[in-house]
């Protein structure tokens, strides 16, 4: 019992980093049905800006709450810019041509992020320790960490912020009229550039905030950390349906739980075959996803 | 005019090379030897470490005039310690630079990804540390100056069980690394022959950085120790993690760990374990301490096992080099004269003569011991035991063959 509690937490806190991660993706293919291929280096990104502000602050000498503090917000910040920039200068000018195109290109950036960042910063790079970092020994066996805690706090809190923006905005009223019909959104008056804009801070400000997160907790960020989680974080939000804001971080979870599970009760040996295949089964029965048709705040 | 200056010595040197052979020509001859390693990528530091040796061992052999005034220049391509890019990045070396031999690779899984390569093209390879077994059984152009992973798994096993007294031991292995699989296979075997028992085997994929899900179903098994047969930059994390998730027992593993990194990574959680290695820093051999000096005094900072292996590997090649080139045909065939390479012929002569020269190595003192090629191209030397400690890694036992 003790080991499935404690493969329970271990299921839910990697479930909650890919849920962050999985709301780019899925926010984005709502508003331009595009995969944004370059989500996962928007990721990777953010780690390595959370470790130059950590350095710039001192935050990696003497963690205090206010350093760390500007730490997120300066690595969020960062992220959004990214995401925009991205936006404006690689999808906007082609967002007339295919969508082959802009899938293409989405990939294109991907790579050359990627690259860039292993010129710039180098293989690997060892993280600072910013927040506090306890276990607490619940049972024998059964150990509650304080990064689990703070991943899944973090990870709430942001939900619910994102949940208000979308339902309580009128910037989220927008994002939805645009994930319904762009055209008519246009027609309407609704300046549609900016509603995707802000769609890309969004999402790559909440791939900043998983990326802090990972780093801490990780301890070491590298160019290619991005490929990985980036692609498992793409299957959730396709599992959850596509476009689908809930769809996304159910998906996430359940895909965070199986991988766990998995690994810890059947073989470690197949777990990425195993979670796979669980996840074409469901896929199999629901093709759109799990929430992919009834989604009713579809942005 | 510096320059021009500075060009004039090499001139003169190459004139009086040349004048046996041809009239008019005042090329320089150098011998081109090729390298592939991960200078960038997840094992980043394998590949540097690596590069640095052999660069040292060129540079002191080139300062002594070099195979009989001819000096050597490496040329290098990065693998970014992927299997399909070494295979790219050999061929590139290949075709562009026709090299008489080739050193690399540091991870079994890449050297295995060229090897066959080189032996379909006659290229002999030395690979500084590829301890896989199945890394020189690609074929009689393929060798190596480190031990294999039977001997160190067994090595490794010998130690847990009789030096350490641990009974009951989990092993979590990379199932994508032919060397992790395989280190962890023959630890199994030594270990279970000697009266142990593996208390669970667990796997995790390479880029992983979440082991929690491994470690919990392991820990729960109680064992003694965890087997972590991996390379560095994922054992740092599985032992924070392990630790996290209340692990107090020791983590054993092999050369694999060699990296200053591992400990920025493992930090307090990693103190205290051990592996098998091919060399000690604190090793008081004049060869080995004669080596960390010039190469602290190059890098400016301790070689690891890997430096090592790298400069032995190039110490053996330039050894085999200077036996070939005896034999003057010979030495004219190793060499190429700036962008004139030397006939096909020639090249296929001298590169099966420097096969033979490698074969023939015995008792090379090397830095990480003596080398000894034997007839399955592997080399035989002992192993050594080292802790990892806050001050660096010390000696704590050597396991002979």
């Amino acid at each position: 019992m003790t080991v499935f509690l404690q493969q329970l937490i271990n299921g839910l806190s990697l479930g909650a980093i890919y849920a962050l991660i999985a709301l780019g993706y899925t926010m984005v293919y709502g508003t331009l049905q595009l995969i944004n291929f370059a989500h996962s280096e928007v990721f990777m990104m953010g780690a390595f800006a959370s470790l130059y502000l950590a350095k710039a602050t001192g935050a990696d000498q003497n963690p205090t709450v206010a350093s760390v503090a500007i730490v997120i917000a300066g690595t969020m910040a960062f992220c959004a810019l990214l995401g925009m920039t991205i936006e404006r200068l690689a999808y906007r000018p082609l967002r007339k041509s295919g969508r082959l195109n802009l899938l293409i290109t989405a990939i294109g950036v991907s790579m050359l992020l990627r690259n860039g960042t292993l010129i710039a910063a180098g293989p690997l790079a060892s993280f600072p320790s910013l927040l506090p970092e306890a276990q607490w020994q619940l049972a024998p066996g059964l150990t509650l960490r304080s990064m689990d805690v703070i991943t899944l706090s973090v990870t709430l809190v942001l939900m619910a912020l994102l949940h208000h923006i979308v339902e309580r905005t009128q910037m989220g009223r927008a994002m939805r009229a645009v994930s319904h019909s762009r055209d008519a959104a246009a027609l309407m008056g609704i300046p549609v550039d900016r509603v995707i804009a802000f769609t890309f801070a969004l999402g790559s400000s909440l791939a900043g905030a998983a990326a802090f997160l990972r780093a801490v907790d990780m301890h070491k960020i590298d160019p290619e950390m991005g490929t990985n989680m980036g692609l498992k974080a793409f299957v959730a939000a396709v599992l959850g349906g596509i476009g689908s804001i809930p769809g996304a971080v159910i998906g996430a979870i359940l895909l965070g739980l199986s991988e766990t599970f998995v690994s810890g009760y059947l073989t470690s040996t197949y777990r990425d075959a195993i979670a796979f295949c669980l996840l074409i089964v469901i896929l199999l029965f629901r093709p759109s996803g799990l929430l992919g048709k009834h989604a009713p705040e579809k942005v | 005019m510096r320059t021009l200056l500075s060009f004039l010595p090499a001139l003169s040197l190459s004139a009086l090379a040349l004048t046996a052979c041809s009239g008019g020509e005042t090329l320089p001859k150098e011998i081109v030897v090729g390298e592939y390693g991960s200078l960038t990528g997840a094992e980043a530091t394998f590949g540097m470490s690596t590069k640095n040796g052999i660069d040292l061992a060129t540079e002191e052999l080139n300062a002594k005039g070099g195979i009989g005034g001819v000096p050597v220049r490496l040329v290098v391509e990065d693998d970014q310690g992927k299997p399909e890019e070494a295979a790219t990045a050999v061929s590139k070396i290949l075709s562009r630079d026709r090299p008489v031999a080739v050193l690399g690779e540091v991870a079994s899984t890449n050297s295995l990804a060229a090897a066959p390569l080189l032996q379909t093209n006659g290229v002999p390879m030395i690979s500084p540390s590829s301890t896989n077994p199945k890394v020189t059984e690609q074929g009689d152009f393929i060798f190596r100056v480190c031990f294999i992973d039977p001997f160190q798994g067994t090595a490794g096993a010998k130690f847990a069980y009789t030096t350490k007294g641990l009974r009951n031991v989990g092993i979590l292995k990379d199932v994508k690394s032919d060397y992790s699989t395989g280190l962890a296979q023959y630890f199994t075997e030594t270990f279970t022959k000697l009266g142990g028992v593996i208390a669970g085997e667990e796997a995790y994929s390479k880029g992983d950085v979440d082991f929690k899900a491994q470690l919990t179903g392991l820990i729960a098994k109680n064992p003694d120790a965890l087997f972590i047969p991996g390379y560095y930059t994922d054992v740092g994390l599985i032992a924070r993690q392990a630790r996290e998730l209340g692990f107090k027992g020791p983590f054993l593993g092999g050369d694999g760990w060699d990296s200053a990194e591992l400990t920025k990574i493992g930090a307090d959680a990693i103190m205290g374990s051990f592996f098998t290695n091919h060399y000690a820093v604190d090793d008081p051999n004049p060869v080995v301490q004669g080596f960390i000096t010039k190469y602290e005094a190059k890098y400016h900072e301790k070689p690891d096992g890997l430096a090592a292996l790298g400069y032995d590997s190039a110490q053996v090649l330039y050894a085999a080099m200077a036996e070939v080139a005896k034999d003057p045909k010979m030495a004219e065939a190793l060499a190429d004269r700036s962008a004139i390479p030397a006939t096909e012929e020639g090249r296929k002569a001298a590169r099966a003569a420097l096969r033979d020269a490698i074969a023939k190595t015995a008792g090379f003192a090397g830095v990480t011991g003596n080398i000894t090629i034997d007839a399955a191209r592997n080399a035989q030397k002992p192993a050594v035991v080292v802790e990892v400690t806050a001050e660096g890694n010390k000696f704590v036992e050597s396991i002979a063959p």
